[in-house]
C-alpha cells in the first residue's frame, strides 16, 4: 500500500497527491511515470511524477479528473492509500545544456512538462516556458514554472488571463525572433497542442520532443497496448518512450488509439457517477 | 502377476461445452476418489517405468500411482511433492501427451495412464484436506538471496531455498505473483484460487515477497548483487511479436499477452464490475496455434464472440498447443483455419478492423524445427469480415532488465547466456532459469531449470 501524505486542490478537477513511495523516489529522472491500482476492482493508469523528495521517500502526483479512475483518485484523503503503485517507469527525458530551450505545457501537461523545465535550468539551459489552459481557473502550477524558468508566458484560450490565445502565439514570436535561436523544444499537452507545436518546429527545423500518452497496461513492455508509430516504426510507448521526436509521431495513430475504449468508459464513469456523485469534490 | 487390462483411460468429468462457453470456470472437473483408484490401477506397474524419463523433473511415478490406487492419497501427494512442488498446476497445464504419458507401456496397445489427472487428484485432494505440504525449514542460514520474477521458476526457486533455510526475497513487476500462470493461462484452465494457495506456502516458509517492483527499473541487478549473496533471474519470455503485416496497430488488434492480461490479471470478464476495459467483437480471429492461442481464442468466445477463428499456417498435426486444448477448443466452436495466413488486416476510416486477408499455405519441407515448413500459395489471398485480431505468434525476451544488467551475456536469440545445469551465467553470483533462457517453454522445464538452479546457489552460497 502507498500511504497519501497529502492532498492539495490545484484547480477545478486538478488534484495534486503526495504519496509515501521512497523505493519510486530513489530511482525517478524526470519524464518517468508510475502506473497506479487504486484497489481491488481498479485498472492500470499511469502518470506522471511531477515532483520527488528522496530525502522524505515521496512522489508527487498532479492529475485531472477526465474519468471513472481519475475521478475516484480524486475522492480519496490524506492518510488513504493507493494499492499498487510501481516504478518509474519510461525512459527519462534526454537532459543535456542545448542552449535555449522552450518547455511547453497545456492544461494537465503543465504537471509533466514542469520536472522537465526544472531538469533544463538545473543543467544550464536558458528555459523558456510557455504554459497554456482553456481559461484562467484552469492555470495550474505558475509559481512553480516561474521559478523553472528563465521566462514563463501564460496563454489562456478566452483570454481571461495572460495571453489570448494558443500555446503557438508565444512560440511564433520566439521563432521570429532572429536574435536569439531556439536550440530545442519539450511539449507535453493534448494531441491537437503537440501537433500544432510539432508543425511549428519542424518548419523552422527546431529539435522537438513530445511526450506521448497512450493506453497502457503493464507499463514494461509486456502488453504492446501502448504501441505508437513514430519515424514508421511501431514503439512501445512505455519502454521505448513516452519521449519521441515530435516531427516522427504519427499523431493520427495516437488519436485513434486513444480512443478505442471510449464507450466502455463511458460506461464505467456513468455506472460510477451514479454511486458516487456526493463525493465528487 | 496378471491383471486385468483396462483399455480406455478414466474420462475425466468436464463442464458441458455448451455451458461453459458462458462462464469461466473450470472445464475438467476433476476424478472422483473412487475415479482416481480406478485410473490408478490400470498402471501395471512397470519394473523399468519409461514413463519416469517421460517427466522433466522425474516424478517417482508409479509409486505415487500405487499409492493412489490403494487410497493412500496424501502419501501419493507427498510422493509427488519431492520432485515437483506445483502438482496441482502441472497435473493441469503439462503436456503429459509429449512427456510422462508419451513412453507409458500401456499407451503401446491402450491408452496410456492419465498421469497428469491422477497427479492433479492427488494435490486437490491435499489441499482441499487441508494437508497442503508446508515443508519445515531445514536451519536457519544467515545468507540472502533475491528471486526475480514469481513465475514457476521463481517460485521453484525460492522455495527451495527458503526451504534449506536461506532468507530469500522475491520480486515481481506486476500487481501479482505467478507469472504467466497469473496473468496469461486462463481461469477456466487453472483457477487463480489454486495458484494463490501455492504462492502462500512461499509466504509460510517466510519468503519476502515484492511486487510492484521492476528490477531494472526500481532497482538494479548489481544493487541487488551488493545487498543479497545471490541473485536468480526467472523473468519470462513476456515481450510479445507482432507479424509486422500492415494493419496490425488498428483498434481492435491486440497482442495474445494484452489480450488474455486484460482478461485474467484484471478480470476484465466481469466489467463494469471491474474497471478493467476489453473489446471483444462478434468475429474475431486468433493467429498462432500454440498454448497461448488456444487460450486466447477460447478466451474470446466466452467474451461473447459469436464466430471465433483459430487461424494456423501450418496443419493440425504441427500445433504446438496441448491436445486437450484443441479438443476443448473444437468442442466449444472454435473455427480452425488451417494452412492459412494473414497478408493483411483492413479497417475503416476510424481506424477499427473490418477485415482480414489470408492467404493459403501449403506444406513444403521440414525445416529446423523438424516440423513441414508451410509455404505460401500464390494467388489464393481472400478477405473475410472480422472485428477482433489478436497475435499469438510468439514472445520474446522482455529488454528492461537485460538492458540494464551491464556483463550479462545473452545468447543469439537474445535470451540470458546461462550453464544449462546450474543456471550460473556470465555474471558472478547471479543465476537464470526458465523462458528467459530457454525461450517460451513449458511450466514444468521452468520449474525443472530452477530446482537445479537452486541447487547449485545452495552449492555456491555452501
Ligand atoms: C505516460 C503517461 C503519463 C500520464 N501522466 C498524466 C499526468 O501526470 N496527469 C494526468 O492527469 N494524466 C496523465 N496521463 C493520462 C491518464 O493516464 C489518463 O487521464 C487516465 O488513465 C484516465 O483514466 P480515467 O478512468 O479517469 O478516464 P477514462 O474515461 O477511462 O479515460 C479517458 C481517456 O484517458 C485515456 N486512458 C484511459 N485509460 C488509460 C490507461 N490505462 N492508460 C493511459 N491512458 C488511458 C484514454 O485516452 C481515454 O480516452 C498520462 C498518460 C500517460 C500514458
Ligand atoms: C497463454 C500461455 C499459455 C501457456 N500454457 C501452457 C501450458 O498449458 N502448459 C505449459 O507447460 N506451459 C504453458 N505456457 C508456457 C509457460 O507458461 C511458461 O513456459 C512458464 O510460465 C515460464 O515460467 P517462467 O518462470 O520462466 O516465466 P514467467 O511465467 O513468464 O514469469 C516471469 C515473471 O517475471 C516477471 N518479471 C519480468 N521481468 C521482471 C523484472 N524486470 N523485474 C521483476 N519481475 C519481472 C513477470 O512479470 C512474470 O511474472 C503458456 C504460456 C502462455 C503465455
Ligand atoms: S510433472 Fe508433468 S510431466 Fe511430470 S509427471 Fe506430472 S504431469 Fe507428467
Ligand atoms: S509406464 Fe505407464 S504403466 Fe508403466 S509404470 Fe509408468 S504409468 Fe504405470
Ligand atoms: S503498456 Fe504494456 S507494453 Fe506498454
Amino acid at each position: 500500500m502507498f500511504p497519501i501524505l497529502s492532498k492539495k486542490i490545484l484547480g477545478p478537477n486538478v488534484k495534486q497527491f503526495v504519496l509515501q513511495a521512497s523505493a519510486i523516489a530513489g530511482k525517478r529522472k524526470p519524464g518517468q511515470f508510475v502506473i497506479l491500482r487504486i484497489d481491488l476492482n481498479g485498472e492500470r493508469f499511469p502518470l506522471t511524477i511531477a515532483d520527488t523528495d528522496v530525502g522524505a521517500g515521496t512522489i508527487t502526483i498532479i492529475f485531472q479528473e477526465v474519468g471513472k479512475s481519475t475521478f475516484q483518485l480524486g475522492t480519496l484523503a490524506e492518510g488513504d492509500a493507493i494499492l499498487d503503485v510501481v516504478g518509474p517507469l519510461g525512459k527519462a527525458t534526454e537532459v543535456e545544456n542545448y542552449g535555449r530551450v522552450v518547455c511547453m505545457g497545456g492544461g494537465v501537461g503543465v504537471a509533466e512538462i514542469y520536472p522537465v523545465a526544472l531538469a533544463m535550468k538545473q543543467a544550464g539551459n536558458e528555459v523558456i516556458s510557455i504554459i497554456g489552459a482553456r481559461t484562467h481557473s484552469l492555470v495550474i502550477l505558475e509559481s512553480h514554472m516561474k521559478q523553472a524558468s528563465h521566462k514563463l508566458y501564460v496563454t489562456t484560450d478566452d483570454g481571461s488571463y495572460g495571453f489570448q490565445g494558443l500555446v503557438t502565439g508565444p512560440l511564433n514570436d520566439l521563432i521570429a525572433d532572429v536574435n536569439k535561436k531556439v536550440d530545442r523544444v519539450f511539449c507535453i499537452g493534448p494531441v491537437p497542442m503537440m501537433r500544432a507545436v510539432a508543425n511549428t518546429t519542424k518548419t523552422a527545423g527546431i529539435p522537438t520532443i513530445v511526450s506521448l500518452n497512450p493506453i497502457m497496461v503493464d507499463g514494461t513492455g509486456m502488453c504492446g497496448a501502448c504501441r505508437v508509430k513514430v519515424g514508421g516504426e511501431t514503439k512501445f510507448a512505455c519502454v521505448d518512450g513516452p519521449d519521441f521526436d515530435a516531427h516522427l509521431v504519427d499523431f493520427d495513430l495516437l488519436v485513434q488509439r486513444q480512443r478505442m475504449y471510449h464507450k466502455q468508459e463511458k460506461l464505467s464513469w456513468e455506472k460510477w457517477k451514479g454511486i458516487h456523485e456526493n463525493r465528487i469534490s | 502377476m496378471a491383471k486385468k487390462i483396462v483399455h480406455e483411460a478414466m474420462a475425466m468429468p468436464e463442464q458441458d461445452p455448451q455451458e461453459r462457453i458462458y462462464n469461466f470456470k473450470e472445464v475438467p472437473l476433476g476424478y472422483t476418489p473412487e475415479m482416481a483408484i480406478g485410473e490408478a490401477s490400470r498402471c501395471v506397474q512397470c519394473k523399468k517405468p519409461v514413463c519416469i524419463s517421460g517427466c522433466p523433473v522425474g516424478i517417482d511415478i508409479p509409486e505415487f500411482i500405487k499409492l493412489t490406487a490403494e487410497g493412500k492419497f496424501i502419501e501419493a501427494y507427498y510422493k509427488v511433492m519431492e520432485k515437483n512442488v506445483l502438482p496441482s498446476i502441472c497435473g493441469r497445464v503439462c503436456p503429459q501427451e509429449e512427456q510422462c504419458q508419451a513412453p507409458c507401456i500401456m499407451g503401446i496397445k491402450h491408452e496410456p495412464i492419465a498421469i497428469g489427472r491422477l497427479e492433479r487428484f492427488v494435490a486437490d485432494y491435499a489441499r482441499e484436506m487441508d494437508k497442503m505440504l508446508i515443508p519445515e525449514r531445514e536451519r536457519r542460514i544467515a545468507k540472502k538471496v533475491a528471486v526475480v520474477g514469481s513465475g514457476p521458476a521463481g517460485i521453484t526457486v525460492a522455495g527451495d531455498l527458503a526451504q534449506r533455510g536461506y532468507n530469500v526475497t522475491m520480486f515481481e513487476a506486476l500487481h501479482m505473483t505467478g507469472g504467466v500462470l497469473g496473468y496469461g493461462i486462463p481461469e477456466f484452465r487453472l483457477p487463480k484460487a489454486i495458484l494463490a494457495k501455492e504462492v502462500n506456502v512461499l509466504t509460510q516458509l517466510g519468503v519476502d515477497v515484492r511486487t510492484n517492483y521492476v528490477i531494472g527499473i526500481t532497482e538494479m541487478i548489481d544493487e541487488l548483487r551488493a545487498e543479497y549473496d545471490a541473485v536468480f533471474v526467472g523473468t519470462g519470455a513476456g515481450l510479445p511479436y507482432f507479424m509486422n503485416i500492415p494493419g496490425e496497430n488498428l483498434n481492435g488488434v491486440y497482442s495474445a499477452n494484452e489480450f488474455l492480461t486484460r482478461a485474467n490479471l484484471m478480470k476484465s470478464y466481469l466489467f463494469p464490475q471491474v474497471d478493467t476495459p476489453i473489446h471483444v467483437g462478434k468475429n474475431v480471429a486468433v493467429i498462432g496455434g500454440g498454448n497461448t492461442a488456444m487460450d486466447s481464442v477460447r478466451t474470446a468466445k466466452r467474451l461473447g464472440a459469436e464466430k471465433a477463428y483459430l487461424i494456423y499456417r501450418r496443419s493440425e498435426v504441427e500445433m504446438p498447443a496441448r491436445n486437450e486444448e484443441i479438443h476443448h477448443a473444437k468442442q466449444e466452436g472454435i473455427i480452425f483455419r488451417l494452412l492459412e495466413s494473414p497478408v493483411e488486416i483492413k479497417g475503416d476510416k476510424d481506424g477499427w478492423v473490418r477485415e482480414i486477408e489470408l492467404q493459403k499455405m501449403q506444406l513444403g519441407e521440414p525445416d529446423a524445427s523438424g516440423r513441414r515448413r508451410p509455404v505460401a500459395i500464390e494467388g489464393s489471398e481472400y478477405s473475410f469480415p472480422i472485428d477482433t485480431v489478436i497475435m499469438a505468434v510468439g514472445q520474446g525476451p522482455n529488454p528492461i532488465l537485460l538492458n540494464t544488467t551491464p556483463g550479462l551475456e545473452l545468447n543469439r536469440r537474445g535470451f540470458i547466456r546461462a550453464d544449462p545445469v546450474t543456471g550460473a551465467t556470465s555474471k558472478e553470483g547471479v543465476f537464470a532459469g526458465g523462458d528467459i533462457v530457454s525461450g517460451g517453454a513449458t511450466v514444468i522445464l521452468a520449474m525443472g531449470n530452477g530446482r537445479q538452479a537452486a541447487g547449485a546457489i545452495h552449492e555456491y552460497l555452501s
